[in-house]
């Protein structure tokens, strides 16, 4: 099987969806003639040309409202939005129309497209290049939000997403792109929308973290393991909606929680899940829920130990892992 | 055209004449709650427009959209139940009045976000586009929706993509109570689509046979691959802006002046004039307007109100 990055991985997806089904498209700025400002969709203008892999204006709403039309239309664009930094002006059709339809129309009308969108810190991008946005869309019940944390997910993952009938965010964990490598087969298979995995079975405290973090975890995970501390790591892999019974059982085994993710701390993803332990799980705790994420601050900053400071790393994991097995 | 659809436009101004007093009247009554937005005066504007329509030609418009949905062939009975949140309303009393739609008469909504829905035009258009079909999109806003961000990327993309969409400005002279030249740089929003290389032009918005003529060259040369075109029609509601306006904004001898120049009276004058049809013929298309927009009520009022489980229905497809 071979090895290959993420971000290679990303681009496998596309192109094997594309060979299938003449429907799917990508449009996005710079997808086309420059292949993607990460490079996710070199090769593929040539292969596929311009009608199939369109350059748009520098014009978020438009690369989404026009989505949303095709997909109305029966097409299953792809829409890329080079960082997640830059979705807000896609927000009201995201939110408001692609969201919405399906519900609106009682049935009649169905939004399949995928929203592509690199996230996340560390990469010295500053405040407009390194956010996370994830908690303003696992809000939206129409939405379907997946963020994978491995080359094969995301692959599988993203799959799914284009022949998902629904509207699908699909983050994609910049700094991971060409740090994470993993093997990957070639050819077809899928992951599916919604379950989370438990990617290091143990049995003293529990850790639920997604994308970039995950990552993170494991290495974690691997230093406690050689204190003696045996921790259980579940990829969520899909946030909305979220996979319940897999956080719950891993909870009520170890009866320790941790949430890691580096958006901020105060009203972000990290904050439901520890809701969900604390409504279905509170007899099984023996320790309050913690949450390792980043601090309350309006971005992440471009000087590098404030952007180290900002960011979750495997030390800070594996601090607040220690603590926690002590409890 | 043939006799008889002189007649059935002419109906169709009725029918839509008529159901807007009627849902005033339910809506007085507390009978339809939330906000609603009359068509009346602006009638000649969708009903020439879409009379150039071919069955595979989309319509897309925004929140004031009885109107459309009758011209595009709903019927009047799921509108009033829409209206009225019933669960045979045409979304099922999902949307309510700024959300009627049908995918099978290719009448894509109702959009109650000014401007929003532009994007999705020329989405809809990439994709006719995309498959090689020789369809036309015709997306419908106001004056008020040429002064957002949404209309001017949209027209812009448009136009470097060469899309089939045929971009209509109703101007009612309102952006609900702002003026056109108060909000916006220039009056004639027309010359805005100059701004972006595009062919556009203007119709009266009180004369349905005006609006046909202007709509339908412009439709035939987008249908023909020429790319998207702006079509300003001038035209004037009778009423406020929703049904909670006041109209403070509006001198009563403006109102009457339009009154005066109302697109139903205009239409049957041309049809009398020109011995297309009698006064006789016209009256019984009056009397079967109102016997079907009375039918129409009596079939949303005694229609069930949706069950509490539809709450959690269709937020994702059911497959």
């Amino acid at each position: 099987m071979p090895e290959m990055t993420l971000i290679d991985a990303v681009r496998m997806a596309m192109d094997e969806e594309m060979a299938r089904d003449p429907n799917v498209f990508i449009v996005g700025e710079d997808v086309g003639v420059r292949g993607g400002v990460f490079r996710a969709t070199v090769g593929l203008f040539d292969k596929y040309g311009p009608e199939r892999v369109i350059d748009s204006p520098l014009a978020e709403l438009s690369i989404v409202g026009v989505g949303i039309g095709a997909a109305l239309y029966g097409m299953r664009p792809i829409c890329e939005i080079q960082f997640a930094d830059f979705i807000y002006p896609a927000f009201n059709q995201i939110v408001s129309e692609a969201a919405k339809m399906c519900y609106r129309s009682n049935g009649d009308w169905t939004v399949p497209m995928v929203i592509r969108a690199p996230y996340g810190g560390g990469i010295g991008g500053g405040l407009y290049h390194s956010q996370s946005v994830e908690a303003f869309f696992t809000h939206v019940p129409g939405l379907k939000v997946v963020i994978p944390s491995n080359p094969y997910d995301a692959k599988g993952l993203l799959k799914s997403a284009v022949r998902d009938p629904n509207p699908v965010m699909f983050f994609e964990p910049k700094k991971g792109y060409r740090l994470i490598r993993g093997e990957v087969p070639e050819g077809e298979y899928t992951v599916p929308i919604g379950p989370a995995q438990v990617t290091r079975a143990g049995a003293d405290v529990s850790v639920f973290a997604y994308g970039m973090m995950h990552h993170y975890t494991l290495q974690a995970a691997e230093k406690l393991a050689a204190e003696g501390v045996d921790v259980e790591v579940v990829d969520l892999r899909t946030l909305y909606p979220v996979d319940r019974e897999t956080i719950l059982a891993s909870v009520r085994k170890t009866g320790k929680a941790l949430i890691v993710h580096e958006d901020n701390l105060t009203g972000g993803y990290g904050a439901e899940i520890a809701a969900t332990i604390a409504e279905h799980a509170f007899q099984d705790l023996d320790a309050p829920v913690r949450r390792l994420a980043g601090p309350d601050v309006p971005g992440v900053p471009f000087s590098h130990p404030l952007q180290d400071w900002f960011m979750p790393n495997p030390d800070k994991i594996a601090a607040a892992l220690r603590e926690l097995a002590a409890f | 055209m043939e006799k008889q659809e002189y007649l059935n436009l002419y109906h169709q101004m009725v029918v839509i004449r008529l159901l807007e007093e009627k849902v005033a009247e339910l809506y007085q009554q507390g009978k339809i709650g939330g906000f609603l937005h009359l068509y009346i005066g602006q009638e000649a504007v969708s009903t020439g427009l879409i009379s150039t329509r071919r069955p595979e030609d989309r319509v897309i418009t925004a929140y004031r959209d009885h109107g459309v949905a009758i011209n595009c062939g709903l019927p009047a009975g799921g509108i009033i139940a829409e209206m009225l949140g019933k669960a045979t309303g045409v979304s099922g009393g999902k949307g309510g009045s700024m959300h009627l739609a049908d995918v099978e008469k290719n009448f894509w909504g109702g959009h109650a976000i000014v401007g929003a829905h532009l994007p999705l035009a020329a989405g809809l258009a990439l994709g006719d586009q995309y498959q090689g079909n020789a369809a036309v999109t015709i997306c419908m806003f106001g004056d008020g929706a040429t002064n957002i961000g949404f209309f001017h990327e949209a027209l812009n993309l448009s136009k470097v993509w060469n899309l089939p969409v045929l971009w209509v400005c109703e101007n009612n002279q309102y952006g609900m109570g702002t003026a056109v030249e108060r909000a916006s740089a220039v009056s004639e929003i027309r010359r805005k689509a100059d701004g972006y290389g595009m062919k556009n032009a203007v119709a009266d918005g009180m004369n349905l046979m005006d609006v046909r003529e202007v709509a339908g060259k412009m439709m035939e040369e987008i249908r023909a691959g020429g790319g998207p075109q702006f079509l300003e029609i001038m035209t004037y509601r009778f009423r406020g802006h929703s049904m909670g306006d006041p109209e403070r904004y509006r001198k009563p001898d403006e109102i009457r002046k339009w009154e005066e120049n109302d697109p139903i009276g205009i239409y049957r004058k041309y049809l009398v004039d020109h011995q297309i049809a009698s006064e006789d013929e016209l009256n019984a298309q009056d009397q079967s307007a109102e016997k079907e927009i009375a039918e129409a009520v009596e079939f949303a009022e005694n229609s069930p109100e949706p069950a509490a489980e539809e709450l959690f229905k269709h937020i994702y497809v059911e497959e």
